[in-house]
């Protein structure tokens, strides 16, 4: 016994060592494979009220050019209001007095907050970013994040009371369905890791006639996004032999290099989309469960 | 200015350097990402023990990963320099202690060569490491190698720049102070 507390004190040294080795490789793999670490939430807070200093000064240096970004967004917003186009009277009054519908008889299935990044990278190859609104503000786990031009940036994955975390398109573990604006195939986009200028969109059948220069927008099947968001336009074209598919390469539409005021994007109906879906795959895949 | 004051502004310094600089400049290439917050665990005192650099080069990391959304990847890189930094420093410098009494590691306390080996000795094993953790989730062998190579390179370039525009100034180990 006593050999055993000697060879302890002997490579206590060497002992500490590993004991902090293992914990820092557990958070480092944990935390990879749920986007999530319990204790990231503190952590979140206090990194997040010095991203938010920073932030301030850093905003001068672009702000023209987000100027003119917002102001081209508003302009396009103002040729979409509703008292631009009118209706023919076709003799019949509908009233709807309940405020998720407008007078179309439409429903609400979006809603949209603003919010301002806060800490961004680029250059890794799991790049996360920071904005300054949290569960508090009613941002949740999985709404989509739009940039102030229009374009996909990414998803939110984490959320601690006032900031959250996205996950940007330029994160090799990204996902987004997207479809070509001129044909309407459905693809999947992803990032190799490599360039941040260029994304990759697969799946996409050879029987497809593209052009380089073709607008690929956020798909009509996303959980997430809302359809007609643009990802990004082809950049350039391979043809994968063995698949039958092309691989092509995307320009990011949005500039993650001065990324500043963002859209976080609800889908007021993403849970009940998500259970149905869940729920047919019991129902389908493992009926003994379901039926009787 | 005590040791503890002034490791505890170094620390601040390089790390807000390091995640509002050297994150933040447009890249000069994919491979490359800059680094130099580790030089904060080069130049902590001889005097602290091991056990302390240990939890020192632990913390360092993980404050950096709280920064980059990446926890446990710097803190293991950082821990591991942070144990081999007293075999290096003992192999490097001279065994006489009475030709030897500056307080941190330095071009001046060590000489430029052997002080030039340590410091390429841990930023190799640093980036090393530290790209390997991230090569096992993706990429391959050669931009694991090619990567290795060149963040050595630029952060070489840079820790020798801050040696060279920041001279410390230089403490003596007395008995009357």
């Amino acid at each position: 016994m006593r050999n055993v507390f000697l060879f302890v004190r002997r490579y206590f040294t060497f002992f500490t060592f590993l004991l902090l080795q293992i914990v820092a490789l557990w958070f480092l793999y944990s935390y990879n494979k749920f986007h999530r670490a319990k204790f990231l939430g503190v952590a979140n807070e206090m990194t997040g009220r010095i991203n938010s200093q920073y932030n301030k000064v850093e905003d001068y240096f672009t702000l023209k050019e987000e100027n003119r970004r917002v102001h081209r967004l508003n302009d396009s917003l103002l040729n979409l209001q509703s008292r631009n186009f009118m209706r023919r009277d076709t003799g019949m009054n509908i009233i709807q007095d309940s405020l998720p519908y407008d007078t179309l008889g439409n429903y609400r299935r979006y809603t949209s907050r603003p919010a301002t990044v806060v800490y961004n990278t680029i250059n890794a190859q799991k790049n996360y970013m920071q904005l300054n609104r949290g569960s508090a503000q009613g941002v949740g786990d999985n709404m989509a994040v739009i940039g102030s031009d229009g374009s996909v940036v990414g998803k939110v994955v984490n959320v601690s009371p006032n900031f959250s975390q996205v996950m940007s398109l330029l994160h090799v573990q990204s996902t987004v369905s997207a479809s070509l604006k001129k044909t309407g195939e459905i693809g999947t986009v992803e990032w190799d890791g490599k360039d941040p200028q260029f994304l990759t969109l697969k799946r996409i059948p050879k029987t497809v006639d593209i052009k380089l220069g073709d607008t690929v927008l956020t798909s009509k099947v996303s959980f997430n996004f809302p359809p007609g968001y643009i990802v990004g336009t082809i950049a350039d074209k391979k043809l994968d032999a063995a698949t039958g598919m092309y691989v092509l390469k995307l320009k990011t539409a949005a500039n993650f290099y001065n990324l500043q005021q963002v859209h976080v994007i609800m889908n007021l109906e993403y849970d009940e989309q998500v259970k149905l879906n869940q729920d047919t795959k019991k129902k389908i895949e493992d009926p003994k469960k379901t039926v009787k | 200015m005590s040791d503890l004051v002034r490791n505890i502004l170094r620390f601040a310094l390089f790390i807000l350097v390091q995640v509002y600089i050297l994150n933040k400049i447009p890249h000069l290439h994919r491979y490359i990402t800059p680094y130099i917050y580790y030089l904060f665990i080069l130049w902590l005192p001889f005097s602290v023990s091991r056990q302390w650099l240990l939890i020192i080069g632990f913390f360092t990391g993980l404050v950096l990963d709280y920064f980059t959304m990446t926890p446990g990847l710097h803190a293991a890189a950082c821990l591991l320099i942070a144990y081999v930094r007293p075999f290096v420093i003992n192999i490097l410098t001279p065994k006489d202690t009475s030709d030897f009494n500056y307080r941190e590691p330095s071009p001046k306390a060590m000489q430029w060569t052997p002080y030039a080996v340590y410091v390429f000795i841990l930023t190799v094993l640093h980036h090393g490491y530290m790209v390997f953790l991230q090569w096992l989730d993706v990429g391959n062998f050669l931009d694991f190698v090619i990567k290795v190579i060149s963040t050595t390179a630029i952060s070489m370039l840079l820790i020798f720049t801050a040696e060279l525009l920041f001279p410390r100034k230089l403490k003596f180990r007395t008995n009357t102070a």
